[in-house]
């Protein structure tokens, strides 16, 4: 299945090699933003508002500035002062960096401490008084647009309402047709539950600005460094910290998955408070800050709708979006795109015709939403999708799994063109479900559920086929605040032939230091525990876009490759100068260059680049060192067949996965272990919002589980052990024919539950449940259809 | 999160550490194992101006057998239940519920006295102590008084230790014959206080008729709740299916649940039910496995 | 207010002024400087503190400096033995037991104490043995592996396969 080039002692694409990362993680001596210290450094602590919606009437900050060590406390008003009150959105929106007189969601922040120690600002914090005069919030999405709901961003001028923008794609005229002619159509209005990145690192930042130098160094958690330090210098350029004097550096990070790609208005009020003091500020958010202010996503409310045959051919799809932004937009979707990639919402299957439209709205919630290990909204789309599918067999009563293989885009079809505009690049969608159909012993698993229906038992076998979009992308399409989203990289070998390599990406924990390096080895020949990567500092490493998406190895993996290549092509020359013959006589394999039929007559990589600094061909240019700047052609198309069973209990309804078996297809694989580690977390972080989480609101705005004692993050005894495999259908588009595997099993594994908990509970009539599917919904569920006592009987 | 300041005193013995409770009246409170205690400190729910820490006072930590009673010194860890032999032979119930209760790290450090003295329904043995039915010393400068479980949960937060008092000792008959107990809780994520929970204790006699019932309910009423018709339901009978059932059904009437993000009020009766029905099935059964 | 106290930190005696309010984790970070020891909550809920107090497993923000008086602590910094790597530490590497290395220091002292009392344990008692430690990234199967593979370093059997198995 997965094969290797090279030898294990070169270690590139396929080899399971161990992470080179590991060493420093399991010694404690990784260096994770909340361990930079720096002499000097003041700490911030934030108060922030317990309201979702009020008028700011006063701050009194007397109290909390007698306390010894308290330097200050920043307010909005003190900021408005710099023009720094105020920052953009990724998505062109407008955020409140400190409110100076209204505060839009509860656990905004208000003020900023700023002490000598943590302990003292958190006391500080305590001791700020702040008099609230309470509005009534906007929390339901769907009432934000009544007309008479008051309206929230009336700081924007020409706002009338809470709309903020629509966006549609497909074939309305003749979708609608369709649905009107159907012999069969399926309807259910589904909500994506808010939900939280909660990785185990928070949030938070080290911003030391030199005086002196006028200089910012920022220590940060962000996920895009390069990105970030652009928009620093969109912000505070007006005060001097222009783009050459901004250094972003990104330490170790404890997990990302989109959580820390936004600007957080922590980060600004902390350079902003080493701007004004002179010294290093430290801002490290608390777990329950992070959970009720940060990086909320998902919040999408979706009416999707599926027209077909009797005997179970897909005509068309339809889905209607209502999308719960909270305050303000701040999603991280490219630009052009405001709901991201919903529009791949049509999934694994054929046919012509599709409609899919957004609203968004703003309410009295936090901003966002972040693109939660999914390429922006791409998780959303699959699972509308995959669960209208599975509701489609269901009302036809036909086999979930036969129905898949009757509509499934087949392997000869690709490039696949999308009813909604994309190309799918590869895949092969019916090898993938087969696999894992044997896996699980699909056919017995359906007798062994007839059996247990008749005993009254709950038992439900759920598919999830996916088509994932990943890669962002395309630069004629894909930019940030115009930024075309390209990645890049850095090569420089060293005259022992030893190497040091540069990304625009940043790991928070998916390898990079060592999938980098196998695919350098891999194109080179240059053992990978002899490449030492480098990413997340500004200052060193080439622009870039970040690891978010899925798109490290779509871009900055490919980026590598090509620049390797043109180092290989490099090496060719010297090669034929070295053995004084021409280029056409000489043969590569992984690591030399030899005669061809005279394989004694070779130079290994290392002799080569040791000539190109001490014997170079006159004319060439000395050194050995390449960078490319990849721009993909497309986007790559990975998918995956999951497979759930789960056995419910009749009397209390606590759901237990039994088995799940995910088989992915993201083309060649670089590292298979690392690859199947991404898998797994992917997984869980998939059963999460399946089974367990969602930040929930009362009507007046207040979180009612924002913390870890509430927001239920799955541990190794609700995590189940995953069985994983792959198919192997390159990207013909990519250098390396790889896809990018981090983000599918987040994006297929929920539809793959929610499917099975559902087709459990099928003979009592339920056809949708929303995630998380609790033991609790299940019963108000069956109490609501009047079926738990039939239930009970039945046992 | 971040306590606010206290001062803070080890003593080295129960009398010292009672005239220290005495001295600094309301504003110190007992630090056992902490793990009720300081995370609400951490987030300033509880602003003790003095803690008195009882972890270098070894009399307070012992598992024995004496006189016919289980004595559980009130220092002793939940580990040290979960794995003590003297324990498991007579009360497989504890392993049942340790093991739901938070996580192991939190059993190193979370003690038994400290569980019952937090006086909260979601802690998860006041219901064990309810079934098995327990009594508890508490010491004061005074003396010491003995309070049976039924007199000790006041209400939220409050029980029968006083201000100056400490919890000392837990005491728990030994059976005699043939016995059962066993304890669960549905929970909705491992480490999760109760959505609800029921411990059970059974006594029987030689023709297998039962002649003790102990029936003690976690999280579903505003302090630990014993299932007193459930229990007189069982007492006198054999247990058939019928008698199982409606203590079960006894014991979801007379529970007194709130409504909260864990589930509604029917939801947590169907639940109370549910686990009653199991739990007094496996409690019967290992009083006859064994 | 400030107490003294004299405690030891992997076999290394420090005595330092603490205000009794601070958390056992803060004083190994900050007053002496070893930032292995992580948080990932503010309510006792993730683990990722997790080290050892006189061999037992323990959330350090759980606890407050001046109750380690006395006490021998073990921290990440402090398992790794002169002849090279604890056997966990090997485990997790070997294993790809980490991800982004978070969660990962609290985990192997969260497991050292585990495999003290349960040399050989089964999957289900590693996953309720680790219960009180979060994981976002690992999905938790590649860290049972791990501490699998400790197990049986530790007890000298031999070593399981490290490579990852697939459905074929
Ligand atoms: C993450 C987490 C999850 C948890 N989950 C559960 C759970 O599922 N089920 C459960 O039952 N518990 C749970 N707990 C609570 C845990 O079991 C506590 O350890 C226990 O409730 C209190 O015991 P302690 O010894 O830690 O008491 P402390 O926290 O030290 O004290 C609690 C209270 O009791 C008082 N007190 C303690 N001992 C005495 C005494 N001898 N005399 C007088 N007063 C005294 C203290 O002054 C304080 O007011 C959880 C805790 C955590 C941190
Ligand atoms: S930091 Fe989360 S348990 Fe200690
Ligand atoms: S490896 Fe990232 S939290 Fe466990």
């Amino acid at each position: 299945m997965i094969r290797c080039k090279t030898s294990k002692e070169i270690g590139g694409m396929g080899h399971s090699m161990k992470r080179k990362e590991d060493d420093r993680f399991v010694h404690g001596t990784g260096n994770y933003t909340d361990d930079v210290k720096l002499p000097g450094t003041l700490y911030m602590d934030i108060v922030r508002s317990p309201y979702a919606y009020a008028k700011i009437k006063n701050i009194d900050s007397s109290e909390a500035l007698k306390i010894p060590g308290v330097l200050a406390v920043i307010t909005g008003k003190d900021l408005e002062q710099y023009n720094l009150h105020w920052m953009p959105t990724l998505m062109s929106d407008t955020q409140m960096v400190l409110p100076v007189d209204t505060v839009m969601y509860q656990a905004q922040e208000v003020a900023a401490i700023i002490a000598t120690e943590k302990y003292i600002a958190r006391d500080a914090r305590e001791a700020v008084k702040v008099e609230y005069e309470l509005m009534k919030p906007v929390v339901d999405p769907f009432k934000a647009l009544d007309s008479d709901a008051p309206i929230l961003r009336s700081d924007k001028e020409d706002k009338k309402d809470n709309h903020i923008w629509h966006w549609e794609v497909g074939q309305k005229e003749e979708t609608e047709r369709i649905f009107q002619n159907a012999e069969v159509t399926v309807k259910e209005q589904m909500h994506i539950p808010r939900i939280h990145v909660a990785s185990i690192e928070t949030c938070g930042c080290v911003a030391s600005y030199d005086k002196v130098e006028n200089h910012l160094t920022m220590y940060m958690t962000t996920q895009a460094p390069h990105a970030i330090r652009t928009v620093i210098a969109l912000v505070a350029g007006h005060v001097g910290l222009t783009e050459e004097k901004v250094r972003v550096i990104s330490p170790d990070i404890g997990g990302g998955f989109g959580g820390k790609v936004p600007v957080y208005p922590g980060y600004v009020i902390a350079i902003a408070a080493s701007f004004l003091i002179g010294k290093p500020v430290k801002w490290i958010e608390d777990r329950s800050e992070n959970l009720q202010a940060d990086s909320f996503a998902r919040d999408y409310h979706i009416t999707a709708e599926l027209a077909g045959t009797k005997d179970g051919k897909i005509l068309a799809t339809r889905m209607k979006v209502l999308a719960d932004h909270g305050y303000t937009d701040a999603s991280a979707n490219p630009s052009k795109f405001p709901t991201g990639m919903f529009s791949i919402a049509t999934g694994s299957y054929d046919y012509s015709n599709a409609f899919m439209e957004a609203d968004a709205v703003y309410t009295n919630k936090p901003p966002g939403g972040v693109a939660y290990r999914c390429s922006f909204r791409v998780t959303e789309a699959v699972h509308a999708i995959e669960r209208m599918t599975d509701r489609y067999a269901h009302e036809i009563g036909k086999d979930p799994a036969a129905l898949r293989f009757q509509n499934f885009i087949k392997k000869d079809q690709f490039p696949y063109h999308s009813p909604t505009g994309w190309e799918y690049d590869s895949g092969d969608y019916e090898a993938g479900l087969k696999l894992a159909m044997k896996a699980v012993d699909y056919d017995n698993l359906r007798i062994e559920q007839a059996e247990k229906r008749k005993k009254g038992e709950l038992m439900g076998i759920g598919l999830s086929t996916f088509t994932e979009v990943v890669g962002a992308g395309p630069s004629k399409d894909f930019d940030i605040l115009g930024i075309k989203m390209f990645d890049s990289a850095e090569i420089r070998v060293h005259p022992t032939g030893k190497a040091i390599a540069r990304f625009g990406t940043k790991s928070q924990g998916q390898g990079h230091e060592t999938t980098y390096a196998q695919i350098i080895a891999e194109e080179l020949g240059i053992p990978a525990k002899d490449i030492q990567i480098e990413e997340g500092d500004t200052d060193t490493a080439p622009y870039g876009l970040g690891t978010y998406a899925s798109r490290s190895t779509p871009t900055a993996g490919a980026a590598a490759a090509v620049a390797a290549r043109k180092l290989r092509d490099k090496a060719k020359k010297i090669a034929a100068h070295l053995l004084e013959v021409s280029e056409d006589d000489l043969e590569w394999e992984p690591g030399k260059f030899s005669v061809k039929g005279a394989p004694e007559k070779a130079k290994t990589i290392q002799e080569i680049v040791f000539a190109s600094y001490t014997n170079h061909p006159q004319g060439m240019e000395a050194g050995f060192e390449a960078t490319h700047y990849y721009d993909p052609p497309n986007l790559t198309f990975p998918s995956g067949a999951y497979i759930c069973v789960v056995d419910i209990d009749s009397d209390t309804f606590e759901i237990k996965v039994r088995k799940f078996v995910a088989i992915d297809d993201a083309g060649h694989i670089i590292n298979p272990m690392i690859a199947q580690g991404q898998v797994h977390g992917g997984l869980t972080q998939g059963i999460a919002p399946a089974m367990y989480e969602e930040l929930i609101y009362d009507d007046d705005g207040n979180i009612l589980n924002g913390t870890l004692m509430d927001y239920l993050v799955p541990t190794a005894v609700e995590s189940p052990s995953w069985e994983t495999g792959h198919t192997v259908t390159p990207s013909p588009h990519h250098p390396i024919g790889a896809k990018g595997i981090g983000e599918s099993p987040t994006v297929g594994a929920p539809p793959a539950i929610a499917n099975a908990i559902i087709d459990a509970l099928k003979p009592y009539g339920i056809t949708h449940l929303d995630i998380p599917i609790t033991p609790y919904k299940i019963f108000k569920a069956l109490k609501e259809k009047g079926v738990l006592d039939k239930h009970i009987q039945e046992l | 999160m971040i306590p606010s300041s206290f001062d803070y005193t080890a003593p080295s013995s129960l009398d010292e550490a009672l005239k220290l409770l005495q001295d600094l009246g309301d504003d110190a409170k007992i630090l056992a194992g902490g793990h009720s205690l300081i995370p609400m400190m951490k987030l300033r729910f509880a602003e003790p101006e003095h803690l008195i820490d009882l972890n270098n006072v070894p009399e307070l930590s012992y598992l024995k057998i004496e006189g016919g009673m289980l004595k559980i010194g009130a220092m002793t860890r939940e580990v040290e239940t979960e794995e003590s032999i003297d324990v498991a032979n007579h009360f497989p119930i504890f392993a049942d519920v340790a093991k739901l209760i938070a996580d192991p790290q939190v059993r190193n450090f979370g003690t038994l006295g400290g569980n019952l003295a937090h006086g909260d329904a979601a802690n998860d043995q006041p219901a064990v102590m309810l079934a098995l039915n327990a009594s508890v010393e508490i010491a004061g400068l005074n003396g010491r008084r003995t309070v049976g479980i039924d007199d000790f949960f006041y209400g939220f937060y409050a029980t029968a230790v006083q201000e100056d008092e400490i919890l000392t000792e837990i005491s728990i008959p030994i059976p005699m014959g043939l016995s059962g107990n066993a304890y669960h809780k549905v929970e909705r994520k491992v480490g999760d206080y109760a959505t609800g929970g029921v411990a059970v204790h059974l006594e029987f006699d030689e023709q297998r008729i039962c002649t003790k019932a102990g029936i003690g309910l976690t999280n579903v009423n505003p302090t630990p709740l014993r299932a007193v018709r459930s229990e007189a339901a069982l007492v006198g009978t054999s247990l058939n299916e019928e008698d199982i059932a409606s203590a079960a059904q006894y014991a979801s009437e007379d529970c007194n649940p709130s409504s909260d993000l864990r589930g509604d009020v029917d939801y947590k009766r169907h639940i109370i039910k549910a686990i009653t029905k199991k739990m007094i099935n496996k409690a019967k059964q290992r009083a006859f496995n064994n | 207010m400030k107490k003294e106290i004299t405690l030891k930190i992997n076999g290394e005696e420090f005595t330092e002024q603490v205000e009794p309010r601070t958390l056992l984790v803060h004083f190994i970070r900050e007053n002496i400087g070893m930032t292995g020891t992580h948080i990932g909550c503010d309510t006792s809920s993730c683990g990722a503190c997790t080290i050892l107090i006189d061999g037992k497993s323990a959330k350090s923000c759980t606890l407050l400096a001046v109750q380690a008086a006395c006490k021998e602590i073990t921290t990440v910094e402090g398992i790794a033995t002169t002849e090279g790597v604890h056997p966990i530490q090997e485990g997790f590497k070997e294993n790809h037991g980490l991800h982004c290395g978070f969660c990962t220091p609290g985990m192997m002292l969260r497991a050292i104490e585990l495999l003290e009392k349960n040399p050989d344990p089964t999957e289900e008692e590693i996953r309720w043995g680790i219960s009180g430690n979060l994981c976002r990234c690992t999905g938790y199967n590649n860290i049972v592996k791990s501490i699998k593979y400790a197990g049986a370093k530790l007890r000298g059997d031999e070593l399981p396969s490290t490579e990852p198995e697939f459905v074929e």
